[in-house]
């Protein structure tokens, strides 16, 4: 069996804790979440982390909430307190129908938001719909917090603006009334990662698309957004017609790589009529169908 | 005859013979309580890991281990050039760096002069513990002058190409057989030419000719393989524990390799987490783990990780084939001719019959009455891991089913006519058998029509038929896909059939104690079969001791009789008769013990289950546990007639079984995004005799599994520069409980004349059968786009490019 | 490192290392055998196990971050009343064969009856869907699910 290279492990306290500790064992440290993306990785040898951070018993890193216009997730919460969250799902079911078909119930036990984000393997579901939503992200340091749109969040694949002694301890999500929202990906197989993804939120009011955000993930859409393809739609019917020609531009926005999960024409081409299926779905979600 | 006549149960509930019987096996395996290889842990053991090749094809310009030498707890580095200097008799090879396949080629344990596939063994470490000796590898230093890789059998083939096997002295990347043909063929050449050029010049037939890829994949059981050895050198035993299907032949080829007596290697196949046909082979490293233990003097335990097998382990596949087929317009097969290429590996390591380099291939004419096949199979080698048949193959019939159910639906699709009526229109008739086909097989039996008017009538495939078309109307894609196979197992009678020049006739041995309670010793080994349970049924339908008083013993070298294992479908048409006959010699001999014991002849006494009474008078009886007690007593027995109540039997087949079936599938197919979802499987089989319908059924589920696995995700491809996409299970896909469907079961019960109880192997039907099944469907559902065919897998990306007219080469690297 | 945990109801205790992974913890230093491994990349579930009452794939948690924590195996799911009825279902429905994958699907069928005592079957695919079995073709194991939904349970031990 694969087996990690030489580490050393300790527990972190608090969010300070854990920010000291990286601070004192440099570039070499490495945070553990739920460990499903960077175990893997150590097993493999392609990570070689010198110190593991373990921030499982940070119980102020957890938990769902609602604050003020904003849904707040612990960068701890895991996959499955999201799929199951009916707080999350009350606003926006994009969330029920992403998680349903991240990895496996297994994973999902284990797997964390903030863990996913932060690995921002250019793959990420949970990526798409950060971008889709427009939510941000807050990062805390030795010198205070800051928080960073998730539209900037990313600086390439598994590259963030999380700095080496920092750590991520939420993702927020604006509240929209009357949103819509649908997920739709296109696997291999159950639990593998995404050929294409398109998650999707849209607000329909008196019959047009008052605001609407288009998530791409697996396709190198930069930012994981589709920004034309959204302002196309504000203050549009949305028709067949328009949400077509909103999904081609989606489409334009990916730039994806042929490998084994499909040839780069086919990833194109999904990120187009899923994206279509998906403001399908959420525009009738808008209007009550 | 019915599927299971009527039993009657034995104390503890059990069937006395054949019906459905719980397994004894569970009780351990639910309770955590299996002993599987890696669970083996001996006083001393350490452990063993192997540095690979990251290159295809590489020379090797040096390897310094002085490194990994110092790294503490590191107990040994073994490489090639050690292997080199130790010399063994002269067996294809005359050193240890280099080991015979089952095939007469030679495989390199580690590699001397070049690496020729990634994942190739160089070097192996021996440390105190298994997180150490992985450390190691990473402080060997090997110099490796990469070299151009072959990695596509077409390739391998033209003028100029790299050549792999220059340590033969090979002039090109040709492979000969032991009897020096580098082509092999079968059937009937001229007259399957004449017959095509004939139909290719009536207008009154058709021709249809197509190139069908059945790419390589891997049998993938759970557990992944290894070995713990350990030599004693004060009294020269060695003692293996391995992941073996085919402990004595594994034995007998190591007797061989190391110059030692049988009796002083004791091989152990413990519980097996799945074989397959992955765990036929011997693996450099079982060789190595035993090397280790002769260096270091203490037990060496070897485990894979899934990367190495995945990658190194012998794969299945890999034939680029195409297939003509002739017909009347009416629908008459007329004759049906193919041409493969088979890609063989760095190493033809093969495991199949000495006579069959191509295995079973040529039974492709498959279920159907026509006089003209020939077929001609040339193998070559490539950079890549050696291997070829595996994966429930039943030595090759899963291409060959695949092959002729596919070129049956796309002369369907040509003549416009029902694939379920066109193959109803040329289906072998019960009157035909014993059937010789055109390629010289002779099928036992069978009643083809009824079983599959049986599935048809299952799916309800009229109906299905309006269904879809309605749908297509409507705009939405759904497919049904037939298929029929019939299938060879049961390897095989000694006069046609070796491995390594081993007959593969199987020995067995049956005690009756004298209270009446048996032991079976097999030479077979389980790896989920559950023949524990379903051999104590076959002794129990024939002598009427309860099952669950007869202990089956199996996986010992030193515990049970010679036998060649566990593949091809051949333990029950093979082991499982000797199990009967073995049973027979006991009550024959437990017929002179009740005579002597009634006073009678033997000619007055009548078989009821489970005792010999006096014919006409059912109280003058013998029980088979009273017989035993006596057999073991003071009774004065006649003439000729030894105590003790026990025999031994060696099985020679005089032919394979022919178990047959005929699968439905029903697929949705979502156009949009290729996406295919398996709707309804119906299998309706026909194995003979059930000896436990349960498990049978059980066969045939991971069998339709395997096979919608293979139709739509699993592959092990290659890109261009030698490296492996398939290396793990997240790219090595396997279905999951969310893309199979609640399977339909049927039969129909045909039993082999020729077999004791009437059985045929099933082991490997449903995964020779479902490929074609759920290929056909796809295909069927996308027909209306123009596709007649897509090679395997169906994966979203390649359906919705073959419906866009632009299919892709599935074996490599997408590009 | 010292690692402390609670396994089945016993304290285990070993000196390791901090890389140490879970399952080899389990079938190393507890002795415990029934947890298998089988494929590095958290594909297979064969490895699974609870860590305070969760179901999880050990090959991908450190033993060392188990210190301190419940984690309980295939041997601790029988009972002094007997097998676990999920164990009583695999044996029913003949949802074995191999054996293999069997432990992590007991450990999965029994955290998930926990928390949906009487699931479809469509649910009991899904929930054993982060696990490979080779054997079976996954029908026999979705009935022996269901069948211990269908037998009450007689044993303390929850997930």
């Amino acid at each position: 069996m694969q087996t990690p290279a030489p580490t050393d492990y300790v527990r972190a306290t608090s969010v300070s804790h854990a920010i000291s500790l990286l601070e004192e064992h440099g570039e070499e440290s490495r945070i553990l979440a739920g460990g499903h993306s960077l175990l893997p990785m150590m097993k493999l040898r392609i990570a070689r982390p010198e110190m593991l951070i373990d921030i499982n018993e940070l119980d102020e890193l957890r938990g769902i909430r609602v604050d003020g216009d904003e849904l707040v997730l612990g960068a701890m919460v895991t996959h499955r307190e999201v799929l199951e969250s009916p707080v999350l799902f009350e606003h926006y079911a994009i969330f029920r129908e992403c998680e349903k078909v991240i990895a496996d119930p297994l994973v999902r036990n284990r797997g964390t938001v903030g863990g996913s984000m932060c690995q921002a393997d250019p793959s990420e579901d949970l990526s798409a719909v950060g971008s889709a939503l427009r939510g941000s992200v807050v990062i805390q340091g030795a010198s205070g917090t800051r928080t960073v749109p998730l539209r900037e969040f990313h600086e390439g694949p598994y590259e963030t603006q999380v700095e080496p002694a920092e750590i991520m301890t939420e993702v927020r999500f604006p509240i929209r009334p009357g949103a819509g929202s649908a997920y739709e990906k296109v696997e291999r197989r159950v639990g593998d990662w995404p050929v294409c993804s398109a998650g999707v939120y849209v607000v329909v009011s008196d019959g047009l698309v008052t605001d609407c955000g288009i998530g791409l993930t697996a396709v190198s859409a930069e930012h994981f957004c589709a920004p034309a393809a959204e302002a196309f739609l504000i203050g549009k019917a949305p028709t067949e017609d328009n949400l077509r020609s909103a999904a081609q531009l989606a489409a334009d926005a990916a730039d994806p790589s042929s490998d084994q999960r499909g040839p780069a024409d086919y990833k194109k081409h999904l990120a187009n009529e899923l994206t279509y299926r998906a403001l399908v779905r959420a525009a009738a979600a808008s209007q009550g169908a | 005859m019915t599927a299971v006549e009527e039993v009657p149960l034995s104390p503890a509930g059990n069937p006395i013979g054949f019906g459905n019987m719980k397994r004894v096996e569970d009780q351990r395996f639910v309770r955590g309580q299996g002993n599987y290889v890696d669970d083996v842990s001996l006083p001393g053991m350490v452990h063993g890991a192997i540095l690979r090749s990251p290159f295809a094809h590489a020379r090797i310009n040096g390897i310094d281990t002085s490194r990994a030498e110092q790294l503490p707890g590191v107990l040994a580095v073994i490489t090639g050039k050690v292997l080199e200097g130790i010399p063994r008799p002269d067996l294809l090879g005359d050193n240890f760096a280099w080991m015979p396949t089952l095939s007469y080629d030679t495989q390199a344990v580690l590699a001397t002069d070049k690496v020729r596939f990634q994942g190739q063994e160089v070097a192996f470490v021996i440390a105190t513990d298994r997180y150490i000796a992985k450390d190691a590898l990473e402080l060997i230093d090997v110099d490796y002058e990469p070299l151009e890789p072959v990695m596509d059998a077409k390739r391998a083939m033209e003028p100029g190409a790299p050549i792999i096997r220059d340590d033969k002295g090979q002039q090109d990347n040709s492979i000969t057989d032991v009897h020096g043909h580098k082509d092999w063929e079968s059937g009937n050449a001229i007259g399957t030419a004449e017959a095509i050029a004939a139909a290719q010049a009536d207008p009154d037939c058709v021709v249809v000719t197509q190139e069908v890829m059945y790419p390589r994949v891997h049998p993938a059981p759970m557990e992944t393989c290894g070995s713990v050895a350990f030599l004693d050198k004060v009294t020269g035993q060695l003692t293996l524990y391995t992941t073996s299907q085919a402990p004595h032949a594994h034995r007998t080829v190591y007797a061989m390799v190391a110059g030692l007596p049988e009796h002083k290697i004791r091989v152990i196949s413990p519980d097996i987490g799945g074989g397959f046909g992955n765990k036929v082979g011997i693996y450099p490293g079982y060789v190595l783990s035993i090397v280790g233990s002769i260096v270091t003097g203490k037990p060496v335990k070897w485990m894979e990780d899934r990367n190495e097998n995945l990658t190194s382990t012998s794969f299945a596949r890999d034939y680029h084939m195409t297939g003509t087929i002739a017909a009347t317009k009416e629908g008459k097969i007329l004759a049906v001719d193919v041409d493969v290429l088979a890609d063989h590996g760095a190493f033809n390591g093969v495991a199949q019959p000495t006579n069959y380099p191509a295995g079973f291939f040529h039974i492709f004419s498959g279920s159907y009455d026509y006089p003209n096949a020939h077929c001609k199979v040339t193998p070559v080698y490539t950079n890549k891991a050696p291997g070829g048949v595996a994966y429930a193959c039943s030595f090759r019939i899963t291409e060959a089913v695949y092959l002729i159910e596919r070129l049956v639906d796309c002369l369907a699709a040509e003549l416009g006519m029902d694939p379920a009526e066109l193959r109803l229109k040329n289906l072998l008739r019960p009157e035909q058998f014993p059937y010789t086909s055109p390629t010289g097989w002779v099928y036992d039996s069978g009643q083809y029509e009824n079983t599959m008017r049986l599935a048809l009538e299952m799916a309800d495939y009229d109906q299905l038929r309006r269904e879809q078309a309605e749908k297509r109307a409507r705009g939405e894609y759904m497919g049904i896909g037939l298929s029929f196979f019939t299938e060879g197992v049961g390897a095989g009678p000694r006069k046609d059939m070796d491995i390594l020049g081993l007959g593969m006739a199987d020995g067995i041995e049956l005690r009756v104690h004298p209270t009446g309670k048996a032991v079976l010793r097999l030479s077979v080994q389980s790896q989920g079969q559950a023949h524990e349970t379903t051999y104590a049924q076959i002794v129990a339908h024939e002598l009427g001791i309860p099952p669950e008083d007869i202990e089956v013993v199996h996986g010992d070298t030193d515990q049970t009789p010679f036998g060649l294992g566990t593949y091809g479908s051949r333990s029950t048409p093979v082991s499982g008769a000797a199990a009967a006959v073995v049973s027979r010699k006991v009550k024959d001999k437990a017929r002179q013990i009740a005579a002597a014991a009634l006073e009678c002849s033997p000619d007055d006494l009548e078989w009821q289950l489970g005792q010999w009474h006096v014919k006409g008078d059912p109280e003058r009886a013998k029980t088979i546990q009273e017989i035993a007690l006596l057999s073991h007593g003071s009774l004065e027995l006649p003439d000729g007639v030894e105590g003790h109540l026990e025999a031994t039997t060696v099985y020679n087949p005089p032919n394979l079984t022919y178990p047959y079936g005929c699968y439905v599938c029903v697929v949705d197919v979502d156009p949009g995004t290729g996406q295919v979802k398996v709707r309804r499987f119906i299998a309706v089989d026909d194995c003979g005799t059930r000896i436990n319908p349960m498990v049978v059924e059980g066969q045939v589920h991971g069998g339709i599994a395997d096979g919608i696995g293979m139709a739509l995700m699993e592959l092990i491809a290659f890109d261009e520069d030698g490296n492996c996409l398939g290396g793990s299970f997240m790219d090595y896909l396997l279905p999951t409980s969310m893309e199979c469907p609640d399977y339909e079961l049927g039969e129909t019960v045909t039993p082999s004349p020729h077999h004791p109880i009437g059985a045929k192997g099933v082991g490997e039907s449903a995964t020779v059968g479902s490929p074609p099944a759920v290929v056909n469907a796809v295909i069927d559902a996308i027909s209306p786009f123009g596709v007649r065919h897509a090679d395997m897998p169906l994966t979203p990306a390649n359906v919705w490019r073959a419906i866009q007219g632009r299919p892709v080469r599935v074996d490599m690297a997408v590009e | 490192m010292q690692v402390s945990m609670n396994i089945n109801g016993e304290p285990v205790t070993a000196d390791i290392e901090a890389r140490k992974l879970l399952v080899h913890f389990i079938r190393e230093d507890a002795g415990l055998r029934g947890t298998h491994w089988g494929c590095d990349t958290s594909n297979c579930g064969t490895c699974t196990v609870w860590v305070d009452g969760e179901a999880v794939k050990s090959c991908t948690v450190l033993a060392a971050q188990a210190d301190g924590h419940e984690v309980r195996t295939v041997e601790g799911l029988e009972g002094a009343d007997g097998l676990d009825p999920v164990q009583q279902g695999f044996i029913e429905c003949h949802g074995l064969q191999c054996g293999f994958c069997t432990p992590g699907m007991l450990m999965t069928a029994r955290w998930f009856l926990d928390r949906n005592p009487s699931p479809t079957k469509d649910e009991i695919r899904e929930a054993i869907s982060g696990q490979i079995c080779r054997c079976t073709g996954y029908k026999n194991i979705v009935d022996a699910i269901h069948w211990a939904a269908e037998h009450p349970r007689t044993n303390e031990v929850t997930a």
